[in-house]
């Protein structure tokens, strides 16, 4: 097996793209890959890798794979996939090259893409609930962040917190987000603009809660020997694992229990032969405060019923113990569906590069993302280290 | 309009009824597949009792389409007396009632809204306990 690294990388702005399609957002993205990468060119991709998880039920596409292989012009030989695991899908889509890398693929494409704002909200709720279980979850009306909120409250009922605990995960996430041109949401909000937001699924407000939009993302994943002709700080991508868990959240012995979560860290930790405290950096599925706090205290940061303490007291800041969103993370970027995860490889790559501009954790060497698909039935993560 | 789809799911929806594990007693609920390493002849039929406690709840302010008729509604994750937890609706009570452990029981409801050509979907919801 060969080592794998990120040869390239390039995103849209996360918005509300309405006068584009999902083609013209995905290759924007390819194209400034290449932008980022002078001495590779499409000729070589041996492979795409598509994650999406809403292309056919919010924008009619099947195909996704064929389809934008032949719009970016790699067809007629190139194989092409299109990977599904709800928002851990273009993290799949990449644990997938890099597998393919591995085993002697010399360069492979990885994009997210996600093209959602064509609809009302309540077209993408039911959306997001395919992420539940159809049967026993979704035709309850039930919606992905009543269940994030179901957890919240528990949470809240076992370890005696009030919801402004979690104010301090999405403050720092606009902090962060404020500083990023390609984020949803450019404004910093405060404890006060917190407590006033409105209810969204109780307890969960408006300003705890992240906001599903468009935008593309891709990364050129290289295998050693293409990597070791390129110029530029070599980022290797060190562990990847995928875990599932089952979809519904009322089957699991505990729900507060994210299983998945910890064991995709723990496996993707231990093929980088790390712990979890050799990590800079992170990128977290971070619609809202409660997820943040299940994965920081299931991948094992933290102790269960203590992550809103130590993120009060500024652990979860680009200076703290363990810092998360430093892009915005999914409530400030914008939460880009199953794109999510090549947009969170992007940021700790920069991260690493020390190119994070004002957020930039200092002398961030390891950096790990970790993207879920619903309430982490699905888990996938990648540990990422920058070689000296 | 799926009817097939919803009427095969009738046991579940409007008995409560789940697998009993013959040898254990161990109950399930929904019936599922046996998986690989179960023997399919172990698990039996077996009717719940409709009786549990709230786990969790939340209130949903943003519905999904299909769900626009029910308005504001509330949700719970439900452990029921026999082990089992369940997600589903509550219904005949308002938010300031709810409490976590507040005892519960099944009612039959109509789930959702088909539109005008649309089977009418029926099946479990939970109410505070009356008695």
């Amino acid at each position: 097996m060969t080592n794998v690294y990120i040869a390239g990388m390039g995103a849209t702005a996360v918005g509300e793209h309405y006068g584009r399609d999902l083609a013209d957002l995905a290759s924007e993205a390819a194209r400034a890959a290449f932008a980022s990468a002078p001495g590779l060119a499409p000729h070589q991709i041996g492979a795409l890798y598509v994650g999406s998880a809403y292309s056919e039920e919010l924008y009619g596409q099947g195909q996704l794979g064929a389809y934008l292989a032949s719009m970016l012009g790699l067809s007629p030989s190139i194989p092409a996939f299109r990977i599904e695991a709800a928002g851990a899908s273009s993290a799949m889509a990449l644990s997938q090259a890099v597998q393919a890398v591995q085993h002697g693929l010399p360069l492979a494409l990885v994009i997210g893409v996600e093209k959602v704002t064509d609809h009302l909200e309540d077209v993408i709720e039911a959306a997001q609930a395919m992420a539940a279980d159809s049967n026993e979850e979704a035709l309850h009306g039930i919606t992905l962040t009543a269940q994030w909120a179901m957890l919240m409250r528990r949470y809240m009922h076992e370890y005696g917190y009030t919801a402004d605990a979690f104010a301090p995960f999405p403050i720092n996430a606009h902090a962060n987000g404020a500083k990023n041109p390609l984020a949803l949401y450019r404004f910093t909000i405060d404890a006060n603009k917190y407590r006033k937001a409105a209810m969204v699924a109780s307890p969960l407000n408006l300003l705890d809660c992240s906001t599903l939009a468009d935008g593309a993302a891709a990364l050129l994943i290289a295998g050693e020997q293409l990597a070791r002709e390129l110029d530029g700080p070599r980022i290797r991508i060190a562990g990847a694992a995928v875990a599932t868990d089952t979809p519904a959240l009322h089957r699991r012995r505990n729900p507060l229990e994210l299983s998945a979560a910890r064991a995709s860290a723990h496996i993707a930790l231990g093929r980088a032969h790390l712990g979890v405290g050799d990590v800079h950096v992170w990128e977290l599925t971070d619609p809202h405060g409660i997820a943040a706090t299940l994965a920081l205290e299931a991948i094992g940061c933290y102790e269960p019923g203590t992550a809103p303490r130590h993120a009060a007291e500024g652990a979860i800041t680009p200076t703290g113990k363990t810092p998360i969103a430093t892009a915005g993370g999914y409530k400030a970027r914008g939460d880009v569906g199953g794109a999510s995860g090549v947009y969170q490889i992007i940021e700790l790559a920069r991260q690493l590069s020390g190119t994070a501009g004002a957020t930039q954790v200092s002398n961030a060497r390891v950096g790990l993302a970790q993207s879920l698909g619903g309430i982490g039935a699905t888990a996938v993560s990648h540990v990422l280290i920058r070689e000296a | 309009m799926n009817i097939a789809r919803h009427w095969r799911e009738r046991t579940t929806r409007y008995r409560l009824e789940g697998q009993r594990h013959r040898h254990t007693g161990e109950v399930r609920f929904p019936s599922q597949p046996p998986t690989l390493d179960e023997d399919p002849n172990d698990w039996e039929p077996y009717q719940l009792s409709g009786r549990g406690e709230i786990y969790s709840f939340s209130v949903i302010r943003q519905v999904p389409s299909g769900y626009e008729s029910l308005g504001i509604y509330p949700v719970a994750l439900v452990r029921l007396e026999e082990g089992p937890m369940v997600t589903a609706q509550l219904t005949d009570c308002d938010e300031a009632d709810l409490t976590i452990g507040m005892p519960v029981e099944m009612v039959t409801r109509r789930l959702m809204d088909t539109g005008e050509d649309g089977v009418l979907v029926y099946g479990y919801k939970f109410r505070p306990c009356i008695r």
